[in-house]
């Protein structure tokens, strides 16, 4: 057997297979083989190898192309607030602008790590069927989405991270985003406190507080590692819940962002 | 919904086909970037500074131990610095803090001590002693060293968060460290925000690097970076191993 001819067929169809087969096995793999491994065996590690591979990927391209919807849609949203005119005040367009520059940025690096498995941009209605008919000509509206959407991004990566234990550089990856989208949701929920005028919506999420009630289902939660916390440290239960943000499994997700989504 | 799942599974079937994938190499290559907090910690540690950032042998050592557990101590040993700093905070509140200040370094701090106790709890037996902070370097009683070293501890636990992901084998610590560590953003985009009302800052250009990412670094730069403020030498050299 042939294990380079294999290699290089694999090459054809996965272009990028060497690399990551290097990345992930090769050194073990090639030790094994140099360590006078029985030749009968070469086969089974090779093909767990290719599997192993494969499997991994695949699940990651699923994960990353589900966060690249979510970015763009974020990207689409802020891309249109920050372009309309009379919306966003002098005062707050410095903090839309900085959080619409990482959501390109976001775009920008799935799409690239995607390469041909990226999806398509899909089209949007920030409308929300309706709902939000003024999101980009009233101010107080488009605080309020732009709260609910960071607020239901920091779920959704979190939601995946477990999806990712396999593929530990994407993960630390999902990560670095996850914790971004957490520091614009502390900024445009406290705009939303102060558009709204409710100051129970803090930079934290308290019990399920929020401006759309709506997405925070679970965020109460104040059980955590199979331990009920009630009482801990003399705490409040408002304290609890607000020191532990909860996830959102993917259907969750994209029931939520749904109506956005028009095709 | 359903059309985007649909177009979903519709592609993820094209994707099972050509089963091409993530290009690798092109992570790496925009990962090279592996910036390191711990120089900025460092060099913000040292700017506060600090006759004698840390006296050897005043503490304990302390081993962090290994895997999973090893992961969670050290993230125990984080959070039981973050909440006797804002314990600190707010017996002594700096000179001129605001109701609006005081409400949310109340908030944080407690929030910190559910994390210490949550951890402390979470670990029973194998939860490492209680630490000797040392706040030597930090001025209680003004403002700008107060919520300067806020920040610092919190972009700090977020970075630590997201460094220590990749190191934790079971699904279950790794979503409880996902719910901890974007508490953990949150506080640090407040407390930016405090210090630059209105600006970039709570998720500056300092921090957040050109592919819009937040930090994520090695718990021994951490360790190194925060040795300043702690009596006891921490050693975490088998965490996730």
């Amino acid at each position: 057997m042939d294990i380079f001819k294999i290699i290089d067929d694999f090459q054809k169809i996965d272009g990028d297979a060497a690399g990551r087969l290097e990345f992930a096995t090769r050194r073990h793999f090639m030790n094994r083989i140099g360590s006078k491994l029985a030749t009968v065996a070469v086969p089974t590690v090779f093909a767990s190898i290719v599997n192993k591979a494969y499997a991994q990927s695949a699940k990651a391209v699923d994960v990353l192309n589900f966060a690249l919807t979510l970015e763009y849609l974020e990207d689409e949203f802020y891309k249109a607030g920050n372009a309309a005119a009379n919306l966003i005040p002098a005062s707050d367009k410095t903090i839309f602008t900085q959080i619409g520059k990482h959501e390109s940025q976001h775009v920008a690096f799935l799409v690239k790590a995607l390469g041909d498995k990226a999806i398509k941009k899909p089209t949007f209605d920030f409308q929300y069927g309706g709902a939000f008919g003024d999101v980009f000509t009233n101010y107080k509206t488009f605080v309020t989405v732009s709260s609910a959407l960071e607020d239901t991004g920091v779920r959704a990566y979190k939601g995946q991270a477990g999806e990712l234990l396999a593929d530990p550089q994407i993960l630390e990856y999902a990560l670095q985003v996850h914790s971004v989208e957490a520091r614009h949701a502390a900024m445009t929920r406290r705009l939303a406190a102060t558009v709204t005028s409710n100051p129970a919506i803090k930079g934290w999420i308290t019990g399920k507080e929020g401006a759309v009630p709506a997405i925070y289902a679970g965020e109460d939660n104040m059980t955590q590692g199979g331990v009920d916390l009630k009482g801990l440290a003399s705490k409040s239960d408002a304290a609890i819940t607000e020191a532990f943000d909860e996830p959102l499994n993917k259907t969750a997700v994209l029931a939520i962002a749904g109506p956005f989504i028009k095709a | 919904m359903n059309r985007l799942m649909k177009s979903k599974n519709d592609s993820g079937k094209e994707e099972g086909a050509s089963a091409s994938v993530v290009n690798r190499r092109l992570f790496l290559r925009s990962a090279g970037l592996a910036t390191s907090l711990g120089t900025i910690v460092i060099a913000a540690a040292c700017n506060d500074d600090d006759p004698d950032p840390m006296i050897p042998g005043t503490g304990d050592s302390v081993d962090l131990g290994s895997g999973d557990v090893g992961v969670l101590n050290y993230a125990y040993a984080l959070e039981q610095l973050e909440a006797a700093f804002y314990t600190q905070v707010i017996a002594t509140p700096f000179a001129g803090i605001t109701d609006a200040e005081k409400t949310i370094l109340t908030d944080i701090r407690d929030h910190e001590i559910i994390h210490r106790d949550f951890f402390k709890k979470a670990l029973g037996d194998k939860a490492i002693k209680d630490l000797t902070p040392n706040f030597a370097t930090i001025d209680f009683t003004k403002r700008d060293s107060v919520l300067g070293a806020a920040k610092l501890f919190e972009d700090t636990g977020v970075a630590a968060y997201n460094g220590a992901g990749r190191l934790l084998k079971d699904a279950g610590n790794l979503l409880l460290a996902g719910k901890i560590v974007s508490v953990e953003a949150r506080h640090a985009a407040v407390i930016r925000d405090l210090l630059k009302p209105k600006s970039a800052d709570f998720a500056g250009d300092d921090i957040i690097n050109e592919n819009g990412f937040d930090k994520a670094v090695a718990p021994a730069d951490i360790l190194a970076a925060v040795k300043g403020y702690v009596k006891d030498t921490i050693t975490g050299a088998n965490v996730g191993k």
